[in-house]
């Protein structure tokens, strides 16, 4: 018999834990993706999961985020409310190739328009290489974004995890 | 000298085969192992499902116990087959049994397995409410699906000249626990030139029309970072024993995971993952999951293949961060 697909968001999760029987719960950095998001500042990256130099980041969307680039793809995945996402071909490389992780521009980026995504839960976009991306979101969202850690990214392990 | 050598079949219409050291046979209930001084017996079912995994995943990465006893490890390129390697009780008399042999003479072995003991009308990657019974004598196959493989996209699902979405045209129908999910597309306004680079999809519908279970495969790529969601139902046919650390972010639903210690399966941690819930598994265990309503789960793996020697070494930790 069919029964509710439950997703989590902002308003609404519930979190569940490590049960510990002969372990340190903190070997599992278990955490919840919209309670840090819950407590976030707007387009603050705060990573909630990091393999060695790649993270995956919880990223409260709310009013218009700077312009950001990277050296590489990046993947977001909205995780609740509905997220434009605006990109422009950059004109110039702003990025080193060997600089890793997300970029803030300052101001706005000099390029052609490539267009623009509106997202909504459960969508995925791409964030390609040698573009210029901004998230504009009326109200709060929740996007999980794939990167590599950098010079944005917020650890705050300690606060955001069972322990 | 082949390494596989299938005989004739049995009194129940299956063949017997070889692989190094080991005989493989089954009869109506159950897979028989055996090896140079033990045997070993795995409800057919159990190990039809974790076989199919082995195959479908290239070994996947580190270790896939099919149950407390018998296994293969993955070196990518050999992979150890191995009864006993990781039980405490075996290790502790020295009765475990281990041999290392080519990989790809592994996988033709266990693929042609699958092939003949899988009777039709079942399905091993299908959650067990939704396929048939793989018990009793020989009776036809399923060859379509034993032979699926895990989707691997190069950049990210649904990009030109990638992994292509799913829908039913493609022959994949709605499941039948994700009628709820919303199907609806992404905006994508594209400026002309940019149709290839203006890319997004809905990915929670991508996973709601998968047709088979506990099978991560790669959604998007960062480098090294792979995005493998997987959708689950029942309980994960194999007790993985991971060789690098990997987290999982509970998308949907839940999944309750018991964790062990990864050479002797005394009990770690029970893993509790509601909707939104991110934890990683530590290189140092291994781990099965449960799953009462199918649900969504992302994977998240790093492919870098310095890691198994860099973990089995010490040279990492085997927890993610330190806090």
């Amino acid at each position: 018999m069919p029964r509710e697909t439950r997703f989590g968001s902002l308003a609404h999760f519930e979190k569940g834990g490590v049960q510990v029987i002969n372990d340190d719960p903190r070997n599992y950095a278990f955490s919840n993706l919209f309670e840090v998001a819950s407590k976030a500042e707007p387009y603050e990256k705060v990573a909630v999961g990091k393999n060695l130099k790649y993270v995956l980041e919880a990223i409260r969307a709310e009013g218009t985020s700077p312009w950001y680039a990277a050296s590489h793809d990046e993947a977001a995945i909205v995780m609740d409310g509905e997220i434009e996402i605006r990109l422009v071909k950059l004109q110039e490389k702003i990025v080193a190739d060997d600089h890793e992780g997300t970029t803030i521009l300052e101001g706005a980026p000099k390029g052609q328009k490539m267009g623009h995504i509106v997202a909504r839960r459960g969508h995925m976009a791409l964030l390609p290489k040698g573009a210029a991306y901004q998230f504009h979101a009326a109200l709060p969202g929740v996007i999980l974004l794939q990167t590599i850690g950098g010079d944005l990214t917020a650890q705050r392990w300690k606060d955001i995890c069972q322990s | 000298m082949s390494e596989s050598k299938p005989q004739g079949v049995n009194d129940y219409g299956y063949r017997q085969f070889y692989l190094g050291s080991y005989s493989f046979a089954r009869d109506e209930y159950f897979a028989h192992i055996s090896w140079p001084g033990g045997s070993h017996m795995i409800s057919v079912d159990r190990f039809l499902r974790a076989l199919m995994r082995d195959v479908a995943w290239n070994f996947f990465y580190g270790t896939v116990n099919f149950d407390e006893v018998f296994g293969t490890t993955n070196h990518y390129g050999t992979v150890d087959v191995f009864a006993g390697l990781y039980n405490g009780g075996y290790r502790a008399q020295n009765r475990q049994f281990v041999e290392t042999l080519n990989g790809d003479a592994v996988r033709s072995t266990f693929a042609a397995i699958l092939e003949d003991w899988t009777n039709e009308g079942f399905d091993p990657f299908a959650a067990p409410e939704e396929t048939g019974t793989p018990f009793g004598a020989k009776h036809g196959s399923n060859l379509g699906a034993v032979r699926r493989n895990r989707v691997v996209a190069q950049r990210m699902v649904g990009l030109k000249n990638d992994t292509p979405l799913r829908s039913d045209a493609t022959g994949n129908p709605v499941n039948r626990q994700f009628s709820d999910v919303d199907q609806g597309e992404p905006e994508v306004h594209a400026e002309p030139g940019f149709e290839d680079e203006v890319h997004a999809f809905n990915f929670f519908a991508y996973l709601s029309r998968s047709d088979v279970t506990w099978n991560p495969s790669i959604t998007s790529a960062v480098k090294n970072s792979l995005l493998c969601p997987t959708t689950e139902e029942y309980m994960l046919p194999i007790i993985h024993g991971n060789d690098r650390v990997e987290w999982f972010v509970q998308l949907s639903d839940e999944i309750n995971w018991d964790v062990q210690d990864r050479e002797t399966g005394a009990p770690r941690a029970r893993v509790v993952m509601k909707p939104g819930d991110v934890a990683a598994m530590p290189a140092d265990i291994r781990h099965q999951g449960y799953s009462p309503k199918r649900s969504m789960l992302l994977v998240w793996e790093n492919n870098d293949s310095t890691l198994p020697e860099l973990y089995a070494s010490k040279k990492l930790k085997p927890n993610p961060v330190d806090f």
